[in-house]
Order: C-alpha cells, then sequence, then structure tokens
C-alpha cells in the first residue's frame, strides 16, 4: 500500500486524468447497475405516451413508441463499453503482433508487414469499415470486426519504431548472448520497455472505436432496433428533430461525455507516461 | 530526390493494386449468384447461364479480376444494379456536390486551425494555450453527426435561419460544412501550435531577433512561412480522408453527394456502385498521401533519407 498510495496521488495530480478517471468510473457503475438506475426496461412501450416532452415521469422524454429515453440512454452505456472494448482488445493484438514481429525480426517480414501497415493505413478507416460491413452484413458483432480490421496500423506503426530503436540496446544483446530465447526477449525485455505508448494508444483508441461504433449504428449498420445503441437512437431521433428534439439531445450528450471521459484519461496518462509521444 | 520520388511512386502504385484486389475479393465474396443479381430480374431461368459466359463470370477468379481491372482502367466502373445507368455517370453527378463540402469544410478547418494554433503557439504557456487544450479535446470527443443535427435543431428547426437538408442553394452548404469541420479542427489546431514553437526554436529566427528585425517581421517573413508551408500542402492533400468522413455527414443533411450514394448502394447491396465509390475514394488517397509525402521530402531531406536508408 505504501508504494501504490504515492502513485495514485501522482496520477490524480494530473487534471485531466482526474477529471477523466472520474468519468469513467461514473460510466462503468452506470453500465454495471444499469437493472438498478433506470427506471423502465430499454424497450418497454407506452404506447399512449408516445413522444412526450421530458417530465417528471420521463426525465429524457420518450420515443415515437412511447421508450423511456432516460431509461435507453442508461441502457446503451453497456453496449457503447462492451463493443469499446472488445474492438480495442482485438486491434491492440493485432497491433502488437504486426509491429513486434516487424520491428524485432525486421528485414523481409518487416517489408511484408510493413506493407499490410501501409495499404490498411492509408484507407480512410470509415469508407474501408463500409465496405466490410456490406461484406458481413449489419450487425454489431460485424461492426466490432470491420473497425478492429481497419484500425491497427496506427499502433503497429508505434509498436514497430520503438521496438526497432530498442533491440539493439546492450541490455538485449546482453540477454541474447546469454541464451535466452527470442519469445523471452519480446516478453521480458522489449515489451516491458515500451509499454508506455501501448497504453496510452489503447486508451486513446477505446473513444474512437466508441465514435465509429455509433456512427455506423446511425447510418442503420450497426446495431439493430429494439438495441438501445446511442447512434441507432439518433437515427430515428434526426427524423423527428421538428416534433421532438428531446429525443437527439440526451443519447448525443451520453456519447461526449464518455468519449471526453476516455480521451481525457488518454491524455492525462500520455503526459504522465509519455509526453513526447505525439499523437 | 528523383530516387525516392520514383520508389514513392511504385509504392502508391502497389498500393492501389492491391487495394483493387482487395475489392475484388469482397465482390467475389459477397453471398448470393451474381449473375442473378446483375440480370433484369424478369430474365427467364434459362438465358441466366447465357448471360453468365456473356459477362465472363463463368472464369476463375483471377481471370474474372484482370477483366474487370482491364475495364476499371478504361473507365468502365459497371452498371448498377438498382438504377441500370452507368456507375460513372451516377458519381460524376454527385461527385461535385461532395468536392463541394468536402473542400469548404476543409478551409474552414484550415482557417480556425491555422490562426487558434499561432496565437497559442506565439502566447506559449498563457491562459490560451491551456484553455486550447481542453477546447480541443472537447471537439475531439463530439461526435460530428450529432453535431450536425445540434445544428439543424438550432439554426434550421428552432432559429429558421437555414435550409434542414438537402442542396437548395448554396446556403445549404453552410451547416454540414460546419458539422464536418469543426470536430477536426483540434487536430489543425495542436499541429500548427507544435510546428510553430518547432521554428521559433530555430537558430534563424534567433539570429533575426538579434539582428534587431521587428518582432512582427520576424513571425511573419521567418517563422510563419516555414512553419506554413508544409502545413498547407499537407493539410490540402488530405481532402480524400474527408470524403470518408462526409458519409455520415451527408446522410445527416441529405447532401446529394458520393457519400449519400454510398450509403444508399450499401443498404441496397448495390455492388458495383459501391466497388466504383471506395474505389475512386482509395485511388484519391493513394494519390494525394503520395504526393504529400513527395512534397514533405521536398521540404525536409532528413525524411527522405530515413526512407532511403
Amino acid at each position: 500500500m505504501k508504494t501504490v498510495l504515492p502513485e495514485i496521488r501522482r496520477f490524480m495530480r494530473n487534471r485531466y486524468f482526474a477529471v477523466g478517471f472520474m468519468i469513467f468510473l461514473v460510466v462503468v457503475f452506470v453500465a454495471i447497475f444499469a437493472d438498478y438506475l433506470a427506471p423502465r426496461s430499454y424497450r418497454e412501450q407506452d404506447q399512449p405516451n408516445r413522444l412526450r416532452a421530458p417530465d417528471g415521469e420521463y426525465p429524457f422524454g420518450t420515443d415515437r413508441y412511447g421508450r423511456c429515453i432516460y431509461s435507453r440512454v442508461i441502457y446503451g452505456s453497456r453496449i457503447a463499453l462492451r463493443v469499446g472494448l472488445i474492438i480495442v482488445v482485438i486491434q491492440t493484438f493485432i497491433g502488437l503482433v504486426m509491429g513486434l514481429l516487424a520491428g524485432f525480426f525486421g528485414g523481409y517480414m518487416d517489408k511484408v508487414i510493413s506493407f499490410i501497415t501501409d495499404v490498411t493505413w492509408s484507407m480512410p478507416p470509415l469508407v474501408f469499415a463500409l465496405a466490410i460491413v456490406m461484406l458481413l452484413g449489419p450487425s454489431l458483432d460485424n461492426v466490432i470486426i470491420a473497425i478492429a480490421v481497419v484500425s491497427w496500423a496506427q499502433l503497429a506503426r508505434v509498436v514497430r519504431s520503438k521496438t526497432q530503436a530498442i533491440k539493439n540496446r546492450p541490455y538485449v544483446e546482453a540477454a541474447r548472448a546469454l541464451g535466452s530465447s527470442n519469445l523471452r526477449l519480446v516478453f521480458r525485455h522489449i515489451l516491458p520497455n515500451i509499454l508506455s505508448p501501448i497504453i496510452v494508444l489503447t486508451t486513446l483508441s477505446l473513444p474512437s472505436a466508441i465514435l465509429s461504433t455509433t456512427a455506423l449504428g446511425f447510418l442503420g449498420l450497426g446495431a439493430q432496433p429494439p438495441a438501445p445503441d446511442w447512434g441507432v437512437m439518433l437515427s430515428d431521433a434526426r427524423n423527428l428533430i421538428e416534433i421532438a428534439p428531446w429525443m437527439s439531445i440526451f443519447p448525443g450528450l451520453a456519447i461526449v461525455v464518455t468519449v471526453l471521459g476516455f480521451n481525457l484519461l488518454g491524455v492525462g496518462l500520455r503526459d504522465i507516461l509519455d509526453p513526447k509521444l505525439n499523437i | 530526390m528523383l530516387e525516392y520520388t520514383v520508389k514513392r511512386i511504385a509504392w502508391g502504385v502497389l498500393t492501389v493494386f492491391t487495394v483493387t484486389i482487395v475489392l475484388f475479393a469482397i465482390m467475389y465474396s459477397m453471398p448470393g449468384d451474381p449473375v442473378r443479381m446483375i440480370a433484369d430480374p424478369r430474365t427467364p431461368v434459362e438465358r441466366l447461364e447465357e448471360l453468365k459466359v456473356r459477362w465472363g463470370l463463368h472464369h476463375p477468379p483471377h481471370i474474372q479480376y484482370f477483366v474487370w481491372l482491364s475495364r476499371v482502367v478504361r473507365g468502365d466502373l459497371g452498371t448498377s444494379i438498382i438504377t441500370r445507368q452507368p456507375v460513372t455517370a451516377l458519381i460524376a453527378r454527385r461527385f461535385p456536390y461532395t468536392i463541394a463540402l468536402t473542400l469548404s469544410a476543409l478551409l474552414l478547418r484550415y482557417l480556425i486551425g491555422v490562426a487558434v494554433g499561432l496565437i497559442v503557439a506565439v502566447r506559449r504557456g498563457g491562459w490560451a494555450d491551456r484553455l486550447m487544450v481542453v477546447t480541443s479535446t472537447v471537439l475531439r470527443s463530439i461526435p460530428g453527426f450529432w453535431l450536425g443535427i445540434m445544428l439543424i435543431l438550432f439554426f434550421s428547426v428552432r432559429w429558421r435561419l437555414l435550409p434542414i437538408s438537402g442542396y437548395d442553394g448554396p446556403r445549404s452548404i453552410i451547416l454540414p460544412m460546419c458539422a464536418l469541420a469543426l470536430p477536426l479542427v483540434a487536430n489543425t489546431m495542436r499541429l500548427t501550435r507544435s510546428e510553430v514553437l518547432d521554428v521559433m526554436g530555430e537558430q534563424y529566427v534567433t539570429t533575426a531577433h538579434a539582428k534587431g528585425v521587428a518582432y512582427n517581421r520576424v513571425m511573419l517573413k521567418h517563422v510563419l512561412r516555414n512553419a506554413l508551408i508544409p502545413i498547407t500542402v499537407v493539410f490540402f492533400l488530405s481532402l480524400p480522408w474527408l470524403i470518408g468522413g462526409s458519409v455520415v455527414i451527408e446522410q445527416v443533411f441529405a447532401w446529394p453527394g458520393m457519400g449519400r450514394l454510398l450509403w444508399r448502394s450499401i443498404v441496397g447491396q448495390d455492388l458495383p456502385v459501391v466497388q466504383g465509390v471506395v474505389l475512386i475514394i482509395a485511388v484519391l488517397t493513394v494519390v494525394s498521401n503520395t504526393l504529400g509525402d513527395i512534397v514533405t521530402a521536398m521540404l525536409d531531406p532528413s525524411i527522405r533519407d530515413e526512407y532511403l536508408g
């Protein structure tokens, strides 16, 4: 405990990190306890109260089926967090493996992987993701695959260049001379030393994953109704903007707050761990 | 420089080539019989086999790929399954709208981003500088499509100042342009700030100050010129990236551009159109990436040396 506490204090002294961490805790809390926090289920329809403006009964109003928008926004946090986390795990895995292989082995392997990375990097991610979703069909799972497949290149590039810089350092050479296997070199000596940029990049890729999924949800290509996805809710709201503006305000605010929290967390981590990282 | 340019262009050509293979593979692996998809639904079943041969769909995939590629190179992107019009004509009609939207958004983003970035760089560490970090993080967290909906809510529904959607004269472009540009302003501000700070630390700037050149003159003639030229060139070459982002914005505003065409074709499973639009965006992106890298290398020899290694 004696060593952990000052560390926490050091992190919390960074104001971006502190605010981002608070928002993060709130969003996770809401997602876990959605069943207790939401007054209604996300699919319960109250037909007589369709398109009702916000009041005491329905804090954020109702949609065109009489569903409680407050409850739907609360349940939506589950989708956003789950999807964001899965995408980040997949893309971090691909990026790490590609970057380590290219940086550590160099030569032919590096050429091939760098080319794949370059091709992926040079396509506008959303257009690329749209093409993949078209192939696989619109669904939340396919959106997860599509976004993860198009967004690992940045991490791969950073990991590759950091690995290249480190693999010829004297302590790695020494470990190699002592007979360490390649696997051991990578996991014991290289990975721990490039952890900071990986943590920062991974944290910052979560908000962009959430933004991309909600965008695809808005286009009707991601989560399907009646799922309380924030993007899907906004695409309903867009058509009713003249009669039910509350429908479009609250799900959007939920996206902004969640994404802002993770962005602040990422910016804070960058300042603390790796101030020179340029992203 | 010539060696670098040649290598970089070869790399770009290889990238385009790879993208065409990926696109063809996506189209080829779509479920369903391609003949039935392209043919008129009223075609009798016994004629389908004949059409299959006429369209070359009986060949193995690699032959089909080269047949398709040679048509694409000649500017024939096929025919839309839904509207039965040539894909090139469909795209050509919408291209100007997308270019108008993305170019004006790029311009807006550039003006705001460079102006703010410059101010905060000159007054580094001041309140404006600190405010910028917060502002740019907030801006980056706003989904463009939601910003668009909010702009519609206030400027079109509430205050009735601007058209709600579609294309209805030049005023229609204002809201989509803002929705596209504002979330991206943050990057431009940060890039400008760091570039200007870099140049301000250069020896020739210190020398100019020491010679007693007036402060404003140093800023204009030495700092701005050296910091902004690379930013400007590379920035305007990023246009294709904005076209990608405009798919969602065009949907919000029912803007009659290429992004909306792409969306409608994906929903309607209109393969040749999707393929054509994605191909054009991909080629534009690769071409401008290549140009951007070459220009950057011309301006900064150290990059070129690193690449040629």
